[in-house]
């Protein structure tokens, strides 16, 4: 019973921390390699609200969702957007920001165990014999509120269905009109404030490590190669099945081996699939 | 002329997804003839090459190569036994120049056993036999041409490059792509004399084309296709007689061009 | 407003014939004006060691050389087989554990343990990435990203190869001389040896996977052999390099597989000028003192190295070397439109 109620935890989790990773590359097909560091960023920004300036929970979380969001859209601003289409180019410019947010935090004293945030409610509840903390279920309700959201937005508003007619073929949205470049930006604000909001729902169950950056990347690559690279329904799928695959290697292998199932899994799904579970990629095949 | 059956495909089907691209097409080709296979855009003719040649999976069917069945394995092996392919979209490789192009399937074991179109890539330098080749198949050997980088060739010289790419590999059958297409009249005018050639030297070929009026010169054989259906098979005159080809191409102001020079 | 109309004007100078490799040597000016600039080169790199003042500085010039080789082996593999490799780390571990386990569990010499490190290293990298050599961009440079940070990951959780402390008394070298000159002739051979690999017909086919993997397919050859063959190349070197490493650290544990092995070579090919195989050396040349010099500000390093490689990758993405053969195979000026 524990395995199934903290598999899904775990995978709602790994959802949220890949989301924003498949929504940019999904749209602009950016690979934003500084996906991890944004996650960490955001944890130290609302904690550095928080506790050095004393700002209350909730204005801390929005003004850190908006400086998350002003740092994607200038990180696309002035440096992606000169790399674009050069796919190398974008990887190693987007990781080395990454790099730099990350080591610059490190360098800057963030470390240690001393950092951490706040739950936003005490308490814990059983659910079938499995004591589960209020923070974990408030996780799930926003990570499945974040899926809602993002539906109804990609789906029912202009800016949405703008999004959405780019990540099928850029091209033909420039001629219907769409400035590519402008949902580009969008994207990255979107994909930098989901990190964000990944940092500040996940971040209170535990300290804020700069080493989480590197790992919530790893994560979020894995989910959205096993789901097929910029398909959302897929990254879904996938994180629920990294997600019960790791919870059951804690339980039967032990803690160390998380991040080695992760990495299995790509290289599974690589071999046996390269496009992914739900790949909008096409196969290695000649247009028709 | 021996009507030795060299390539041979046996109900080949292929699905996108929902889409049949190709529904149980059947045909087979001689040795040393010329077929022609015509159709309407997005009729599947690529894709016949495709599976043919094994760069796309086919969903069922079977393909002979020699009596051998090749169907759905890796394409260099197919290459490797003879059956070569040009790409509609031209495939240079662009960062080299059009010499240096051939070098690379000149090296590739194929060319090696046999020594390439015509000989000499198995002692010789392969940069020397591969701008003997280029001058065979139409790049002047004394002006600058061979020597420039393929991305900035232009179409006509890329379409022999294709050609001359498979020719290296000293293949017994070529399937053509779309050779003639995006060419001028002039420089289709001094294809065709090759591809004439290049069946009296014994290579077997098959020409996808659009352009009726050449390919009805050069082939003995045309095959119709429509929607992915073989639709008629015959001579280029019965072809022009019969009254589904036509209908499929009911409009086509080729058809009626060359039904009047027919 | 006419003097807004100009555009800068660029003339080959006489030498280069029709494309690059062909050359028409007239004279002994015209000999010296290809051969110097490698001569200076060669005989600078040689030099290196002897004018260093200090230990310290000696040491530089040996990690300079393991970073170099590093950084060629990305070079070869991202600008001429089209494989963007991100795991420097995971060949200078593999060929690094190799050799420490070699030395202190067999008892090899260094002379034996680097050969044996090298060849097995590599084959033991090729043999893991090959499941990620059909895929392209993106996904390869993703993969290997991952490969080294999980490597480390097992081998602290499986606490083998000493875990987290590491192997440790590994023999160093006879003495830094050894060291020092058997890194920077390593580093010259490859060089050289790989600017003409490129060229010749199975480097051609490297660059032609590079290109377009479809057409060489279409001619009957199996790029995945050929990707393999590069990759073992390029993972030989950063086996060798890791080799070396544990020799001269006398010690080999998880900081190997760091990430400073796969940002520095990455940073030292994009500010070198990537595709010239030189580049990746001027770079390493340049990164690797500065950031000796940085060492006392911590990690403060990696993000210098990061924004440098950012401005590098967003204002000057040909890179010095390359930057540098134009100013001197072309004459400038500006003429009049």
């Amino acid at each position: 019973m524990d395995i199934i109620i903290y598999g899904i935890i775990n995978s709602v989790a790994l959802a949220i921390m890949a989301l924003g990773f498949a929504l940019v590359y999904g749209i602009s097909r950016v690979p934003n390699f500084a996906h991890g560091s944004i996650y960490v960023l955001a944890g130290f920004i609302t904690w550095s609200f928080l506790r050095t300036l004393g700002f209350p929970y909730f204005w801390s979380v929005i003004i850190t969702m908006l400086i998350v969001g002003v740092i994607g859209a200038l990180l696309y601003r002035f440096i992606l957007i000169r790399v674009r289409g050069m796919a190398i180019s974008e990887i190693i410019a987007s990781y080395a920001v990454g790099l730099a947010i990350l080591e610059g935090l490190r360098w800057g004293g963030f470390r240690g165990m001393s950092y951490t945030l706040p739950v936003f409610a005490e308490g814990s509840v059983i659910i079938g014999g499995v004591p589960v903390d209020f923070q974990r279920i408030i996780m799930v309700f926003a990570g499945v509120g974040i899926f809602i959201g993002l539906y109804i937005f990609t789906h029912y508003t202009r800016i949405g269905l703008a999004l959405r007619g780019m990540a099928q073929d850029e091209r033909a949205a420039l001629m219907l009109g769409i400035d590519s470049d402008l949902m580009a930006v969008v994207s990255m604000i979107l994909g930098a404030m989901l990190a964000g909001l990944a940092g500040i729902l996940l971040l209170p169950l535990g300290n804020i490590v700069v080493e989480a950056g590197y790992n919530v990347l790893i994560l979020a690559i894995a989910v959205c190669i096993v789901g097929g690279l910029g398909s959302w329904a897929g990254a879904v799928l996938a994180a629920f099945l990294i997600g019960f695959a790791q919870i059951l290697t804690v339980v039967y292998l032990g803690s160390h081996y998380q991040m080695v199932v992760a990495l299995l899994a790509i290289i599974l799904t690589l071999i046996l699939k390269p496009s992914g579970l739900f790949g909008m990629q096409k196969q290695l095949e000649e247009r028709v | 002329m021996t009507s030795e059956i060299i390539l041979e495909a046996r109900e080949l089907t292929k699905n996108f997804g929902g889409i049949t691209a190709l529904s149980r097409v059947s045909f087979s080709v001689n040795r040393g003839e010329v077929l022609g296979i015509i159709g309407p855009n997005g009729s599947g003719k690529t894709t016949l090459i495709n599976c043919l040649t094994g760069f796309v999976r086919m969903s069922s069917g079977e393909v002979f190569f020699k009596g051998k069945n090749i169907s759905n394995k890796p394409a260099h092996r197919i290459a490797d036994m003879g059956l070569t392919r040009t790409f509609q979209i031209m495939r240079p490789y662009f960062s080299l120049p059009a010499y240096k192009n051939l070098v690379i399937p000149l090296f590739a074991p194929r060319a090696r056993r046999t020594g390439g179109w015509r000989g000499g890539g198995k002692l010789g330098d392969r940069k020397t036999v591969s701008i003997d080749i280029l001058e065979e198949i139409g790049f002047e050997r004394d002006s600058f041409v061979p020597y420039k980088i393929a991305s900035t060739l232009p179409t006509g010289y890329l379409k022999r490059l294709e050609l001359a790419r498979c020719l290296a590999l000293k293949p017994e059958i070529i399937l053509c792509d779309e050779v003639f297409s995006g060419l001028s009249m002039s420089e289709i005018a001094s294809m065709v004399p090759l591809m004439e050639r290049l069946q009296m030297e014994g290579i077997t070929l098959v020409m996808i084309e659009h352009r009726l009026r050449e390919l009805f010169q050069v082939a003995n054989r045309i095959m119709v296709m429509n929607f992915g259906v073989k639709l008629f098979e015959g001579t280029p005159q019965e072809v022009m007689a019969n009254e589904q080809v036509k209908k499929a191409y009911f409009g086509s102001e080729e058809v009626e061009e060359v039904m009047h020079y027919a | 407003m006419s003097s807004t109309h100009r555009r800068k004007e660029r003339i080959d100078r006489g030498i280069k014939v029709r494309t690059d490799g062909l050359y028409a040597l007239m004279s002994w000016r015209e000999l010296s004006y290809l051969t110097v600039p490698r001569l200076v080169l060669i005989l600078g790199i040689l030099a290196l060691p002897i004018v260093m003042p200090g230990m310290y500085w000696q040491k530089v010039i040996t990690i300079v050389c393991i970073y170099a080789m590093l950084a060629i082996g990305f070079d070869f593999l991202a600008h001429y087989v089209g494989l963007v490799s991100l795991g420097g780390a995971f060949f200078i571990g593999t060929g690094g554990y190799i050799a420490a386990i070699l030395n202190s569990s067999y008892g090899l010499p260094p002379l034996l343990t680097i050969p044996i490190a090298t060849i097995l290293g590599a084959a033991i990298c090729t043999l893991l990435l090959l499941p990620c050599l059909p895929l392209r961009g993106v996904y390869f440079a993703i993969v290997t990203l991952m490969y080294p940070l999980v490597l480390a990951r097992i081998i602290e959780a499986l606490d083998v190869l000493g875990g987290t402390d590491g192997i440790m008394g590994v023999d160093s070298f006879a003495s830094s001389w050894v060291e020092q000159y058997l890194a920077v002739t390593m580093v010259l051979i490859f060089l050289f040896g790989l600017r003409r690999l490129v060229n010749t017909d199975i480097g051609l086919v490297f660059r032609a996977v590079k290109d377009n993997d479809q057409a060489v397919r279409a001619s009957g050859m199996n790029i995945s052999y050929y990707k393999a063959v590069a990759v073992f190349i390029a993972s030989a070197m950063g086996c060798l390099a890791g080799a070396c490493l544990v020799h001269i650290y006398m010690w080999a544990g998880i900081s190997l597989f760091a990430l400073d092995f796969s940002i520095i070579p990455i940073a030292a090919t994009v500010i070198g000028g990537g595709g010239t195989i030189v580049g990746p050396v001027l770079g390493c040349l340049i990164l690797v003192p500065i950031s000796e010099l940085l060492r006392e500000f911590g990690t403060l390093r990696i993000v210098f190295y990061s924004l440098i490689l950012v401005g590098f990758i967003v204002f000057r993405s040909e890179g010095i070397m390359v930057f540098g053969e134009r100013k001197y195979h072309q004459f400038q000026r500006w003429v009049r439109v």
